[in-house]
């Protein structure tokens, strides 16, 4: 396989504003982030809100200058380029589409920005459109005329007009009713088929993401904890807030849940981490070496391709 | 606890309905319209029937747009300006439908209480939330503002918000958006009300921290008896908390059984719809089962699913299929099932 982005040593720190007399203070969204993203892959990057998901996905569109470290393309992707070619689909289909343009314009858009005539891009809009499975005149209408599902392929029409090589697609479903979730997921799975293209997916629940990636990276408070294959991270999650995080989907074959296995406490502020392994104020494995030592991505026990942050990893 | 309980106990203890319970609500024909274009009116909630009892949980699902958030508003008295109530609500024993403002204002709080999506549209943005919780308690309960805060306090520390004397003085931005949720709750419990409406409470919220709100609630229940009419448009989620369950399509009722006969014998093609497009991580497909279309846009002639049916014929085009109980408790609107 061929690296498309790789990431290497990445951290991202935002200044914030002590206040007035106050010491300026560091929230370090992302901390010592490596993996990479292979041609024609999908990978997804999973974990609570403020772990740094979408942090990690404007880093890589270029929408966010890394503090330290590296974001490599490869030579698919035209090596150092400012137009790299990585398009974003957005979470909330309602407010990222312009709703005084008409929904052709819109989806040409990133056309228009390499000035290509009018004509030609509706014409390119209007393949697109058809790709996505929506109706024939739809580039002539506008967004308020239809619902979450059909906006987010709209959305989705739009990255893909200009051909990129990788889609960053930040939780892109969680704002549609499960019944259209699915209807989104096998319209990425079948972009997929009949095009060379990587998705960066992000979501912070990992019953979606089995569907649709090859391999996961878990995210939590700017820190690796995992990177398995799919097959891997769900048949042998290892690390702990993996374990925790695959608890938590919700599933119809439980019955009525029973109380008290839901993963406790809330995720900390990124200003003061945890020292340690910043997990430990959650896991219910924690000891003392956790509150004392950064835990190192090793290989899983047997399992050379899982790579786990944790002293006691499964 | 013994350490290995097998799952079937689990699955079958957990579902059991709430038979030899009292009845809360019963809600009969409830239908619901708004004057539409043309003087047409559209009508959102169509004869619904149903029923919670004393501390249980009834949960209700459908798509967006299938008229949850409609009923819910029904049976608190907060429906929008210009629409149209028809049929009959009972609340122990009370006919809300003859109910004068006073009464509603009364009854809600009191009586029935209910949690949004989104708790920042409940909730005052620029009072702290401990004083929220506190003139709610002033209001219906009579203390005296010292008292009510006081126990605004113990509210917030029974949903398990840490540090609740801290809390009290944040305002309601300065929370995350799971304590956010827990505040909501602690508020809509603050005049211990005999029934919850809950609607998407967690829906905007990681899995996370929507396990953990899940379990709030089941444990409320376990303390306090509160029945809880609980809403999402997902499946999976209302089967953690519910003991019933009633699924909706465009403003009907069209199942309603106890939720262990629902998943265990889903009849309604939607239903079963429904349960099929859940992603399953024990069963990856490369290809998810969809319903094709939306529930938006005009509604089809005869039975109100028939342009998304795949079981639909000549009939289901011509006449709405009634309601009937097919098995004890289990009931579906559908020509095709016996
Ligand atoms: N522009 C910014 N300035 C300061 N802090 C920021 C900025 N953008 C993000 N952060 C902080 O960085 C951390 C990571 O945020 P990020 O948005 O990447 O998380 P996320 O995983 O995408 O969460 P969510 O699921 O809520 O979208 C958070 O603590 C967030 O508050
Ligand atoms: N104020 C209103 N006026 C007219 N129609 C409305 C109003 N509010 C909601 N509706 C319509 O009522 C139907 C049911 O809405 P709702 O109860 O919010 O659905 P759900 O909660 O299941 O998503 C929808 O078709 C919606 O467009
Ligand atoms: S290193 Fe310790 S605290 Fe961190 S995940 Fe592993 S067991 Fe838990
Ligand atoms: S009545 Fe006909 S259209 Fe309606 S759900 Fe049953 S089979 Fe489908
Ligand atoms: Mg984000
Ligand atoms: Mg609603």
């Amino acid at each position: 396989m061929n690296a498309l982005v790789e990431v290497d040593n990445l951290n991202l720190h935002f200044p914030i504003d002590g206040g007035f007399f106050k010491e300026k203070l560091t929230l370090r969204a992302l901390t010592d982030v490596s993996f990479s993203v292979e041609e024609d892959e999908t990978l997804a990057i999973v974990g609570e809100s403020g772990s740094g998901k979408t942090t990690l996905g404007y880093a890589i569109s270029g929408l966010l200058t890394p503090t330290s470290g590296r974001i490599k393309f490869g030579a698919a992707l035209g090596g150092h380029s400012q137009d790299r070619p990585v398009q974003l689909v957005f979470q909330d289909p309602f407010s990222a589409l312009d709703p005084r343009m008409m929904v052709g314009d819109i989806v040409a858009e990133p056309l228009r920005l390499q000035g290509v005539s009018r004509a030609e891009r509706l014409q390119q809009a209007d393949d697109v459109l058809e790709q996505v499975g929506l109706p024939a005149e739809s580039a002539r209408r506008y967004p308020h005329e239809f619902s979450g599902g059909q906006r987010q392929r709209i959305a989705i029409a739009r990255a893909l007009i200009a051909k990129p090589k990788l889609i960053v697609a930040d939780e892109p479903l969680s704002a549609l009713d499960v019944s259209i979730q699915s209807q989104i997921l096998n319209l990425l799975n079948k972009i997929k088929r009949d095009r060379t293209i990587s998705y960066l997916f992000i979501s912070h629940d990992l019953g979606v993401v089995h569907h649709l990636a090859d391999r996961v990276v878990v995210l939590y408070l700017g820190r690796i904890m995992e990177i398995a294959s799919r097959q891997d991270l769900f048949a042998t999650p290892s690390h702990p807030y993996t374990q925790a995080l695959l608890e938590s989907v919700p599933r119809i074959s439980r019955g009525r849940r029973k109380p008290g296995q839901a993963l406790k406490g809330e995720i900390p502020t990124p200003l003061s981490p945890p020292p340690g392994c910043v997990f430990h104020t959650r896991c219910p494995r924690a000891q003392e070496v956790c509150r004392r030592q950064v835990p190192e991505l090793l290989p899983a026990p047997g399992r050379p391709e899982q790579l786990s942050a944790c002293h006691f990893k499964d | 606890m013994s350490v290995a309980t097998p799952a079937l106990e689990v699955v079958g203890a957990g579902h059991v309905a709430q038979p030899d319970r009292p009845r809360l609500l019963r809600v009969s024909s409830l239908s619901v319209s708004f004057p539409g274009a043309e003087g047409r009116e559209s009508e959102v909630v169509s004869e619904l029937s149903y029923e919670i009892a004393q501390g249980e949980t009834l949960g209700v699902v459908g798509e967006s747009g299938c008229g949850k958030t409609m009923t819910s508003l029904a049976i608190m008295g907060l429906l929008p300006t210009g629409a149209k109530v028809s049929g009959s609500i009972e609340f122990d024993g009370k006919d809300l439908t003859a109910f004068s403002s006073r009464q509603w204002r009364c009854h809600r709080g009191r009586d029935v209480a209910m949690v949004f999506q989104e708790p920042m549209t409940a909730m005052n943005p620029v009072m702290k939330v401990g004083q929220q919780i506190a003139e709610v308690l002033v209001k219906h309960e009579r203390l005296s503002k010292r008292a009510a805060f006081g126990r605004a306090v113990e509210l917030l520390a029974s949903v398990h918000i840490p540090s609740p004397e801290r809390r009290a003085q944040d305002y309601p931005h300065q929370l995350s958006g799971g304590m956010r949720q827990r505040a909501m709750i602690a508020m809509a419990l603050a005049c211990r009300p005999k029934l919850l409406v809950a609607d998407e409470p967690t829906t905007a919220l990681d899995v996370t921290v929507q396990a953990q709100i899940l379990d709030l609630m089941l444990e409320l229940q376990e303390t306090y008896g509160t029945a809880i009419q609980f809403i999402s448009h997902n499946l999976a989620v209302v089967s953690e908390v519910a003991h019933r369950i009633m699924v909706m399509y465009s403003g009907r009722m069209v199942e309603y059984a106890p939720a262990e006969d629902l998943f265990a014998n889903p009849l309604h093609p939607y239903t079963q719809g429904l349960i099929r497009t859940l992603p399953d991580i024990a069963q990856p497909m490369a290809e998810l089962y969809t319903i094709p279309g939306s529930v938006g846009g005009k509604r089809p002639s005869g039975c109100r699913f028939s342009n998304r049916c795949p079981l639909a014929d000549a009939r289901c085009r011509e006449a709405e299929p009634a309601l009937r109980e097919v098995m004890p408790s289990h009931h579906v609107a559908c020509f095709k099932v016996n």
